[in-house]
């Protein structure tokens, strides 16, 4: 097996970060989560580390169930963590002595079924964040949002509902409501998973589109392969829980990348690397799950 | 466009057709029609057929019913006690939905409050809001107040539960999300909780109000009208009550009607709120 320590994996490759500008770096430092509700304590994360470049994509794939989405709602300051720590930027999010972050516009989640107020309409969504924050009023909330969504393909559709627009321009509209906080760090946790696959390919390119115009680090939590090579500067493969970094990969593929990449040798050739790997993990997890019934 | 500025210039005949041609009116048409003309064969059956039809052949025949509500257009009585009916309904009604929301909402947001009221609630609950009768009529001042508490319980339950559930079946992400961009508890409660529980609000109220009416006819029954004006200023729940000592069988039936048709605006009023107040759900 060709594991990687469990701790310390380095950053990606400096030449290959974009701008200069760019924040959000992230640091995970043995971070463990034990999850101990009735005496059975269950071991979700188990001394992960993992350092994030500022306005790196860092893809991260595991099995359903492995502990990611765990470790992003330790990032964002929706659960606790049981030790280690996580530092934004060099500024500690959670460790010693604080247990759990604080949710912050600086480290935006965009669900897996979405997250959109179903009572607001799109633009109102998208103003939600500055005009709570205080750091605008509703009008300058309200033309930046309309500004936003333009450079997003999404004029015309700021006085829907959410309810009433097709769920991948749903999507590309919590994106957009994420970025109007100004984040340093995009937490996606499985965003496209219920999108069918052309409309995945779509919202790839337009989340690079998105991603060239404002740099941020990207956390990405996936279970498509494909999408996370696509999209990532790096991808981690995570192992089934307890869980924590199996095999880095670095996606030496130039950025901007658009839908030529996917047929390109070089595009194989990484799936062929990590498939394996990923495939053994799913397997374990599968077979845990069996146990556990 | 023409076709509307002709329907505005030649009115409610126009508005009329326009009306016809849904299919929705039509049926209902339809619908009310067949009844009528069942309930009146179904009535008169003896006459016609020399054959009574079992239970419907009691009942006194639409034209009948018409008969004897058409002096009542011009009886003061009659719609004094439509008056006083709605009067009681609304007036419990809305004291339930002043008390029921906050409370029901309290209880959904706090964990010790919850804790602390919810098992009386649930053994208070399932006591009908009529067993209620005896024991209003004998502890409150007036038959009056007695009438609109038992109205007032009618609704109280359903908007709490509703509330209650709508509050606490809210995703947790819509609260994840709210916090994460720098909403504050005050903010959450303001622009999260209240507009994703409306729907349940107006769920409970029309379920409420239909509950109220039932309630409101009951009490003013077993409670003689509340006592105030004599026969006319009872209510229709008196009304009806009165048409049957009197052994008026087609005033029975238009009271039943009566009550039926104001539960059904009442209702259709609550629908109408709930569809302005929530204009998301309208594109489902």
């Amino acid at each position: 097996m060709n594991a990687v320590r469990s701790e310390g994996i380095t950053p990606m490759n400096r030449q290959q970060q974009p701008a200069k500008e760019a924040k959000g770096a992230i640091k995970i430092e043995k971070v463990e989560k034990v999850y101990d509700p009735t005496g059975a304590a269950v071991q979700a994360v188990d001394r992960c580390s993992l350092d994030i470049g500022a306005g790196e994509i860092c893809m991260i794939v595991g099995p359903s169930g492995c502990g990611k989405t765990t470790l992003l709602n330790a990032i964002a300051g929706f659960h606790s963590i049981t030790d280690g720590a996580i530092y934004l930027d060099g500024d500690m999010l959670c460790g010693p002595g604080k247990p759990q972050a604080e949710p912050g516009p600086d480290r935006v989640v965009v669900f897996q079924n979405g997250a959109l107020f179903p009572w607001k309409t799109n633009l109102e969504n998208v103003a939600f964040g500055p005009i709570m924050q205080g750091t605008m009023s509703k009008a300058e909330a309200n033309e930046k949002a309309r500004d936003l969504m333009a450079t997003a393909g999404l004029s015309g559709t700021e006085n829907n509902y959410p309810g009433e627009i097709s769920s991948g321009v749903r999507r590309r509209v919590e994106i957009v409501r994420a970025l109007m906080n100004d984040p340093k760090v995009l937490l996606l946790d499985e965003p496209f998973r219920a999108l069918d696959s052309l409309t995945k390919s779509v919202m790839h390119e337009a989340l690079l589109d998105i991603y060239y115009k404002n740099k941020v680090t990207i956390f990405f939590i996936t279970h498509d392969l494909e999408e996370a090579i696509f999209l990532g500067h790096r991808v981690v493969i995570m192992t089934t829980r307890p869980c924590k970094p199996k095999k880095m990969l670095e996606v030496d593929i130039p950025h901007p990348r658009d839908y030529s990449v996917l047929t390109s040798q070089r595009f194989r050739e990484l799936m062929e690397e990590t498939v394996e790997a990923v495939h053994e993990e799913a397997v374990k997890a599968f077979e845990a799950g069996e146990k556990e019934m | 466009m023409s076709a509307t500025a002709a329907s505005v210039r030649s009115g409610a005949w126009s508005r009329f057709g326009h009306a016809m041609n849904n299919e929705r009116v039509r049926r209902a048409i339809i619908s009310v029609i067949v009844f009528v003309g069942f309930w009146e064969i179904g009535s008169r059956s003896e006459d016609l057929f020399g054959y009574r039809f079992p239970w419907i052949g009691l009942i006194p025949a639409p034209t009948d019913v018409f008969a004897s509500f058409v002096p009542l257009i011009g009886d003061q009585g009659y719609w004094t006690s439509w008056y006083q009916s709605t009067r009681r309904v609304f007036t419990g009604f809305i004291a339930a939905q002043i008390v029921g929301i906050p409370l029901g909402l309290a209880m959904a947001t706090s964990r010790l409050f919850y804790n602390l009221s919810f098992p009386v609630f649930e053994v208070m609950r399932p006591i009908p809001p009529l067993a209620w009768v005896p024991a209003a009529i004998i502890f409150w001042p007036t038959e009056e107040s007695s009438i609109a508490f038992v109205t007032f319980l009618g609704a109280f339950y359903v908007v709490v539960i509703n509330v209650l559930g709508g509050a606490k079946s809210i995703d947790v992400r819509y609260f994840q999300s709210a916090y994460s961009m720098g909403a504050s508890g005050w903010d959450v409660f303001r622009r999260i909780i209240l507009p994703a529980t409306l729907p349940s609000i107006f769920i409970g109220s029309a379920v409420g109000m239909g509950i109220t009416w039932e309630v409101v006819v009951a009490a003013e029954m077993i409670s003689g009208g509340g006592g105030t004006s004599g026969a006319s200023g009872g209510g229709l729940g008196f009304f009806i009550w009165n048409a049957y000592i009197g052994g008026s069988y087609p005033l029975i039936v238009v009271g039943m009607i009566s009550i039926g048709v104001a539960g059904y605006v009442s209702s259709s009023l609550i629908r109408k709120l709930g569809e302005t107040f929530t204009p998301w759900r309208r594109l489902r």
